[in-house]
């Protein structure tokens, strides 16, 4: 049943999305949000939309309260909630407001405001589900889809036209030509496989903050390709000097030391490519975030040579984001830009600071690979 | 939609109405409706109305409400109209005893509504006024656009509490008539005193009497401001004055209507939550309770009494105090012997068997408001026994605390939290000011500031119904500050007050 205040409840929602619209630069860059990822919605805090009125600063108003406690003594924190002396409950203040709103909601706003294309998809369009739809109504059917109305009017009319109605004593009896079905159609839903593979660099040059920078990227990434492909896989993978697959949560965690060596990563990348993903019905992102820090130039040629021969051909982009580091050299990005920067699957994104990862965003996906 | 009452429902309520005119209350026929959660939700969106003009609020307030009860934290008892008949809501899933105390309440507050004298110029068909109201406003969404109507209705909302809360009950301005009349009398001049009479021609030529005359004129003239004394009723002003379309005026005097209608609410929020509470733990203890829902009861009208040390209970400060009335009045705690007695020990045992309490609190539900009733009522004993303090803000310590628990200063904070209902009082002051037609409201500071942020977003909603610069005189840490804003930018200056 639909409520009048559905209506208010629209446009108080479309308020909100155009607030989180126009603070959408400063919610890229916070992690906060993070953490407070239900299923499918997130939680993000907005400044409380309020209409401003004539009143007092509650800091100097102070107030009365009641219980026990000598004077001088602290009132628990939380205990004064702004806007009390008027009315109660009413929940005035600097409150912020936590609205939830779902991740496909967020990934459209996101596309809207950093101007990204669809994703234009590769391989054949699989059929992977059927759904019911009903469509109309049939004279024959079983009984357990019968249109009791249709049946009841159709029936109705023909007592009418008969001359049998009698309507001191409104007795409808249907006959089987009367009887109405709900029919239906199989309606099948192309769907189409995507995975991201993740690749980490978990060196000891990599720190905290640069893994925050990834993390907060890839929940945008995620948010954005799981709006564009249903059923999205995700694959983390992290190196040092060796490569190894785990999980999301000791993805963001794992913290090692010692040497950089990328190619060990492009390897297993290559490997799990091959064994799991055939290209030829899976649209594939391998993401790579690094310090640009590698072993030797050595590596990097043969990273490169990898890249051309059995990445690039079988996926839909490749993606490196080179996050700044006091300890990198950051040469890394500068030799894939030379030797495969012209390539148009191949996106390269530097990532000085948080404040960088908006424009990032936009140099990953704005290119509707 | 809302439903009538089941058959137990019904009876239920034909007994506690029973036992609540047993008591003496008086009330108009009260309409129960029992409703889901969800729509008891809307109608608490909606200020306790089934039916308002479109508007995000409501949808924002229905968002908070329904987490609120989602999660758990809050869940809405009871929601009654001042209307006649009364219309008030019971929660379909709610407990038989919660829906007894419910009803309890209701009666309290719906005889509150009917006899208390700041109700008495509400309109008792508010809810068809409602109705109406959301009808012409959605007419003006049809005709000018949603955006235009909710973006006005948001200025219109944010000046809202700039009434004059009591110019329903008193006269501000003087006859008319009256004044026109002064104003002849002091037309007239006299000139200089003649002591014979036959002089006066001499002393008083007609070219003199006539150029003082013209003097006292272009005085007058000249004080002549307008408005001539500083108004209050700082809606009321805009709509005879600002240049407004037609729409926008239909739609501020609407909002300004509502605000009136809701004023008296805000006044007697303790009365009347107090008053409520009283009835239904009256009725509920001595009546309707049945012996396997004393446990429940009292779980949920002590979850409703409950204190924070933070913030003050409106309904707990109520009913102790109507308590603590009925309890002098029953003993004869009151007069000049009672006030004159500093005898503890006489005045612990005083009891004087005048049983006028109950008599007593019907009168003051009947003839007092919320400033009134604490400023008459509250005494020092209440202030200690019920530990009432006063708290601020420490700015070294950067926390809230207890500043003082003196009862002077106790009464005397809670009595400015409640004047002009807890609003600063803003009074338009010059609506021609440095003849530029721009207008010029003044805060009438009493001891706390305004918050800056809100006052110059307020203050930017003025002047777009104003369509001139417009000014507000106010006082910030102690000096005089006038903010101002020009139609596109704030500025503010340092005036002498």
């Amino acid at each position: 049943m639909s409520l009048k205040i559905h209506q208010d409840h629209g446009r108080f929602k479309q308020i909100v999305r155009g607030k989180i619209k126009a603070n959408l630069r400063r919610y890229v860059q916070k992690g906060e949000m993070l953490g407070k990822r239900g299923k499918d919605t997130i939680s993000i805090p907005i400044p409380f939309i309020d209409i401003p009125h004539f009143k007092y600063g509650h800091r100097e108003q102070g107030g009365v309260g009641q219980g026990e406690g000598d004077v001088g003594q602290q009132l628990s924190p939380g205990a004064v909630q702004p806007g009390d002396g008027q009315q109660a409950g009413q929940g005035e203040g600097e409150h912020a407001l936590e609205v939830d709103v779902s991740l496909d909601e967020l990934a459209t706003i996101l596309g809207e405001e950093l101007l990204l294309p669809n994703i234009e998809r590769r391989g054949k369009e699989q059929v992977v589900a059927q759904r019911i739809k009903y469509t109309g109504v049939h004279t024959t059917g079983p009984e357990s889809l019968r249109h009791f109305k249709r049946t009841y009017k159709q029936a109705l009319r023909r007592q009418i036209a008969l001359g049998t109605y009698d309507p001191a004593r409104p007795v409808i009896v249907p006959t089987r030509e009367d009887r109405r079905y709900r029919s239906y159609r199989l309606q099948q839903l192309p769907e189409t496989n995507a995975v991201i593979l993740y690749m980490m660099d978990v060196s000891g040059s990599m720190g905290d903050e640069q893994k925050e920078i990834v993390r907060i990227e890839s929940f945008w990434l995620d948010t954005w390709l799981r709006h564009q492909y249903k059923g999205l896989q995700c694959r983390y993978l992290i190196h040092d000097a060796v490569a190894r697959e785990v999980d999301r949560d000791t993805f963001f965690h794992t913290r090692e030391s010692g040497g950089t060596m990328i190619s060990s990563a492009y390897k297993l990348c290559k490997d799990i490519i091959q064994a799991d993903y055939p290209s030829a019905s899976w649209n594939i992102y391998p993401f790579h975030f690094s310090d640009g820090d590698n072993w030797s130039a050595d590596d990097t040629r043969h990273c490169v040579e990898m890249l051309k021969a059995d990445i690039l051909p079988h996926v839909n982009q490749f993606a490196y984001g080179q996050v700044e580091s006091p300890y990198g050299s950051g040469q890394f990005i500068k030799d894939l830009r030379e030797s495969v920067g012209e390539l148009d699957n191949v996106a390269l994104s530097e990532i000085a600071d948080k404040d960088a990862i908006y424009q990032s965003i936009k140099d990953f996906l704005g290119r509707g690979k | 939609m809302p439903r009538g009452l089941t058959p137990q429902l019904s009876d239920l309520k034909e007994t506690i109405e029973g036992y609540a005119r047993g008591y003496g209350l008086d009330f108009f026929e009260t309409i129960f409706e029992l409703v889901t959660y969800d729509e008891l939700n809307m109608v608490a969106a909606y200020g306790g109305f089934p039916n308002r003009y479109p508007h995000w609020r409501w949808g924002m307030e229905y968002e908070q409400l329904s987490k609120g009860y989602e999660y758990g934290l809050s869940k809405i008892y009871e929601l009654v109209i001042n209307n006649d008949p009364t219309y008030a809501y019971l929660m379909e899933s709610n407990a038989e005893v919660d829906q007894k105390l419910v009803m309890a309440h209701v009666y309290g507050h719906a005889d509150f509504f009917k006899n208390n004298f700041y109700f008495q110029h509400t309109n008792r068909r508010m809810i068809d006024e409602m109705a109406n109201h959301a009808t012409r406003i959605r007419r003006w969404v049809d005709k000018v656009g949603i955006e235009k109507v909710e973006d006005f209705i948001d200025r219109g909302l944010s000046l809202e509490n700039l009434i004059d809360y009591h110019s329903p009950y008193i006269r501000r301005n003087p006859d008319p008539r009256r004044a026109e009349e002064e104003d002849k009398s002091n037309e007239r001049v006299e000139g200089f005193r003649v002591g014979r009479e036959y002089m006066r021609g001499f002393v008083n030529p007609t070219e003199f009497l006539e150029q003082q005359r013209k003097k006292v004129l272009d005085e007058k003239q000249r004080k002549k401001q307008f408005p001539e004394r500083p108004q209050r009723d700082v809606l009321l002003f805009l709509l005879e004055h600002a240049p407004l379309e037609p729409w926008e005026f239909d739609i501020l005097a609407t909002l300004r209507e509502e605000a009136y209608y809701f004023a008296p609410q805000g006044q007697t929020k303790i009365m009347n939550e107090g008053w409520a509470s009283y009835w239904h733990s009256k009725i509920m203890t001595q009546k309707a309770l049945k012996d396997e829902e004393v446990v429940d009861y009292a779980d949920h009208h002590s979850g409703t009494m409950g204190t924070r040390p933070g913030a003050l209970n409106p309904y707990k400060l109520g009913i102790e105090l109507f308590r603590d009335i009925e309890e002098r009045w029953d003993k004869g705690r009151f007069g000049k012997e009672w006030d004159e007695c500093d005898d503890l020990r006489a005045r612990r045992a005083w009891d004087r068997k005048l049983g006028l309490g109950r008599e007593k609190i019907f009168e003051v539900r009947k003839h007092y408001n919320d400033v009134t009733f604490i400023d008459t009522f509250l005494t020092a004993e209440f202030a200690l026994e019920q530990k009432l303090f006063v708290y601020g803000f420490n700015d070294k310590r950067n926390s809230w605390e207890i500043l003082d628990r003196e009862f002077r200063k106790v009464k005397s904070k809670l009595l400015t939290q409640l004047t002009n209902f807890g609003n600063p009082i803003i009074e338009v002051v010059d609506a021609n000011f440095d003849n530029r037609g721009e207008l010029l409201l003044a805060h009438k500071h009493d001891g706390q500031d305004l918050k800056q942020d809100y006052a110059r977003e307020t203050l930017k909603n003025v002047a777009t119904l104003w369509h001139r610069p417009v000014n507000l005189v106010t006082r910030v840490e102690g000096k005089g500050l006038a903010l101002r804003f020009d139609g596109q930018s704030h500025s503010e200056k340092k005036v002498e007050l």
